[in-house]
């Protein structure tokens, strides 16, 4: 273990170096580096990456999964991370937000996507209401166990409701609206206009016009355009989280993860503050599960949403590092990546990953991008250490001396 | 809602409790796995569930060994030699597989002093890993050119689906009450698990090592300071939760005869909330706990129908909390008096 660290450490130090330039760059120069960052995560399915595009399965779908998993991971973060509330059931509100969309735009009603978005959201976010304020009065892992319950009440009671389609699930969930002309099949594909893709030849790019993307047509044949749409709530939802991250509440989220008695103490009101956090969680669930109702599939079940993707995306949260935002879009990105990536061990998979994620928990229990403080505290601790075994050599050497 | 189903006459309410105390019995004993490590590490130990699987296939693999694959039915009198063989067995391989968790999930985590959630996520890993493994069995033997010799373990193409054990165990009547009739097996199940508590329950609160145990649980390094041995007490600890499990699994495989790779995940769930139930970390809250879950889930299904079973499992458990945040019992292992 040890030989790989050290191996690896290089590494860290020129990412930190790196970092350290970045945040000495004026704003507009920050901005602008965020922007370019932005556009190539945009642009990755069409540019195919060797090494990172899978073989064996659409790319834009695979880019679809991970950046939902990075919503999703995004979300708990702020319930785990920020908050230190254990929740093993949070894909229960990832169905909630699914079914809700599922209801109102195919099997009760006819309504549009980005009309039913919103009260996706809300409903979910309600639901995350009712759910928390009688738990979170309880602490710790038997938050943990309740939590876990709830997820699967919920899709146990979808599962056994005809008015939700049972066991059937719902079917023909629309497509969020074309942006542009609409497709007319069989000649005219629709849309504004055609974005080739990159093909790959080993190591040498050329452009192939023949699988064109069109911008904008959320069809079933092109995954990529659902990507761009989540990829942008994505964004935004980075732009709010670092908001509240940075404002009152996210400190006195902060206060109340490491002592819930002294915050409480300080004057802070830690259940508020915990049922925000979990309502908040949750509405990004919803957001995330409601992107994924009315995907290229447009199909959703109780078999969608097992207790199994709870644990998945608790270990997208804190295998990427819980609290820290990017951490936990690393996270869920890999957690959704890897298993699509490594398709051709077909029935291997999910094997290695499980023993790649107890691989990774040894081997970096803060997770692969901890938040900046746990660093600091690190450091402060070592450095700290450093001090007292010097000084006690100093002391040795001067009894020794006298 | 259908309470006539339940107390509509003795005979149904007798069964469905009875049915209830035996899937009881047998959650509580692996409740015990989970309340065992968290009293001494509190710490959710996810991969138990797997534990308990490696035992229910145990159990079929020294059934098929000493008999064959031929299908038969015994009666328990004549099973009590092989289901003593798979016993050990099961308690063998379930302990193992424990010991196995605790040395790769844990102990590189406890030595670190990592935060508490990263152990979750590696026990999260290794249930995974664990349950596929068994799932891809005959690729292994495959692998290893054992597919031949081993073919009637491994169910080679078929090791993803249910795996039966080929002998059937007869349930006899012994009495009646009410109109309805005890089988012996359920009263093996039922006396079984409690002796088995009983037997813990004073290996905890009479023994050398159960002192150590509720030394290490009150406070770790109190203890190494007094001259235990905090890593072999976990270990200890896993072991003891392996062999509860393999116990367990035996029961299960009595009574119900068919197992598969992920056949550990719901019981494992329906354990963990029995453990919670009754306080975590507490011995006696676990057979409660378990126990009650087992007797008011069975009571649930026969009211508002099979396929509610499980909401009414979690919403008893959720309005246990709420009344009592700490369990039934709520009480640390390390509180319990000798």
């Amino acid at each position: 273990m040890n030989p790989i660290s050290n191996a690896l450490r290089p590494v860290g130090q020129a990412w930190d170096s790196v970092m350290a330039r970045y945040s000495r760059q004026p704003v507009v120069v920050k901005v602008l580096i965020l922007f370019v960052i932005a556009l190539f995560f945009y642009a990755l399915p069409l540019l195919r990456p060797p090494l990172i595009t899978t073989n064996e399965i659409d790319f834009g779908g695979v880019m679809f999964q991970v950046a939902a998993f990075a919503l999703v991971a995004l979300g708990l973060n702020i319930v785990i991370g920020y908050a230190g509330l254990l929740d093993l059931g949070y894909v229960g509100f990832y169905a909630t937000g699914a079914y809700t969309t599922g209801v109102l735009t195919s099997q009760h009603g006819s309504w549009p996507f980005f009309l039913a978005l919103p009260v996706a959201i809300a409903v979910t976010m309600v639901t995350g209401v009712i759910l928390g304020a009688p738990t979170l009065r309880v602490r710790g892992d038997y938050l943990a166990i309740v939590t876990l319950g709830f997820g699967e009440i919920i899709r146990i009671c979808v599962k056994n409701i005809e008015w939700l389609g049972a066991s059937a699930g719902i079917k023909d969930i629309p497509h969020p609206n074309t942006i542009g002309p609409k497709a007319t099949p069989p000649f005219d594909p629709g849309g504004l206009f055609e974005i080739p893709r990159v093909e790959w030849d080993g190591l040498i790019p050329h452009l192939d016009k023949d699988h064109p993307v069109y911008f904008l047509v959320f069809g079933a044949t092109n995954a990529i355009p659902y990507y761009w749409l989540i990829l942008t709530a994505l964004l935004l939802v980075l732009l709010g989280d670092r908001l509240v991250k940075n404002s009152r509440v996210g400190r006195a989220w902060e206060a109340t993860r490491e002592d819930e008695d002294a915050a409480e103490l300080m004057g802070v009101p830690t259940f508020k503050f915990k049922l925000m956090a979990f309502a908040l969680g949750a509405a990004i669930g919803g957001l995330s599960g409601s992107f994924y109702a009315s995907g290229q599939g447009g199909y959703i079940s109780p078999d969608s949403f097992p207790l199994l993707l709870s644990m998945l995306f608790v270990a997208a949260v804190i295998v990427g590092g819980s609290g820290n935002r990017w951490g936990a879009i690393a996270g869920g990105a890999l957690v959704a990546y890897l298993p699509e990536r490594f398709r051709e061990f077909a029935d291997y998979r999910l094997l290695f990953f499980g023993v790649a994620l107890t691989v990774l928990a040894v081997w970096r229990p803060e997770g692969l991008l901890p938040p900046r403080r746990t660093r600091r505290a690190k450091a402060a601790a070592a450095e700290i250490e450093a001090l007292e075994e010097g000084e006690l050599d100093e002391e040795l050497e001067e009894t020794r001396n006298v | 809602m259908d309470f006539g189903n339940l107390f509509g006459s003795p005979e149904n309410f007798l069964s469905y409790t009875m049915g209830g105390l035996v899937f009881g019995a047998i959650y509580a004993l692996i409740a015990l796995g989970y309340t065992m490590v968290y009293g001494v590490l509190q710490l959710i130990n996810f991969a138990h569930s797997e534990v308990f699987m490696y035992g229910t296939f145990a159990v079929a693999w020294v059934f098929i060994l000493l008999h064959g694959t031929g299908s038969a039915t015994w009666d328990l009198g004549e099973a009590v030699p092989v289901l003593l063989v798979a016993l050990l067995a099961a308690c063998a391989l379930s302990a193992g597989v424990a010991l196995l968790i605790e040395r790769v999930a844990y102990r590189p985590l406890l030595n670190k002093n990592a935060p508490k959630l990263i152990a979750l996520i590696s026990a999260i890993g290794a249930s995974f890993a664990l349950a596929e493994a068994m799932g891809l069995r005959d690729r292994f033997a495959e692998v290893f050119r054992l597919d031949d010799n081993l073919a009637d373990y491994v169910a080679p193409g078929k090791a993803r689906d249910v795996f039966t054990n080929p002998v059937t165990i007869r349930e006899h009547d012994l009495f009646t009450i009410g109109g309805y009739s005890l089988s012996d097996i359920d009263l093996v199940i039922i006396v079984s698990a409690l002796l088995m508590m009983v037997a813990l329950d004073q290996f905890v609160r009479r023994t050398r090592f159960g002192r150590g145990i509720r030394a290490v649980a009150q406070d770790p390094e109190s203890a190494a300071l007094m001259g235990v041995n905090p890593t072999r007490v976990v270990q200890v600890t896993f072991v003891i939760g392996g062999l509860m499990a393999g116990v367990a699994a035996t029961l299960y495989m009595m009574k119900v005869g068919v197992t598969r790779q992920n056949a550990g995940f719901i019981l494992g769930v329906k354990a963990f909330t029995a453990a919670v139930m009754g306080g975590i970390g507490n011995l006696r809250g676990a057979l409660l706990g378990g126990l009650i879950l087992g007797v008011m889930e069975n009571w649930g299904s026969a009211v508002f129908g099979q396929s509610w079973k499980d909401v009414v499992a979690f919403v008893l458990l959720v309005l246990i909390l709420l009344v009592r945040p700490s369990g039934l019992l709520g009480e640390a292992l390390g509180k319990a008096r000798a």
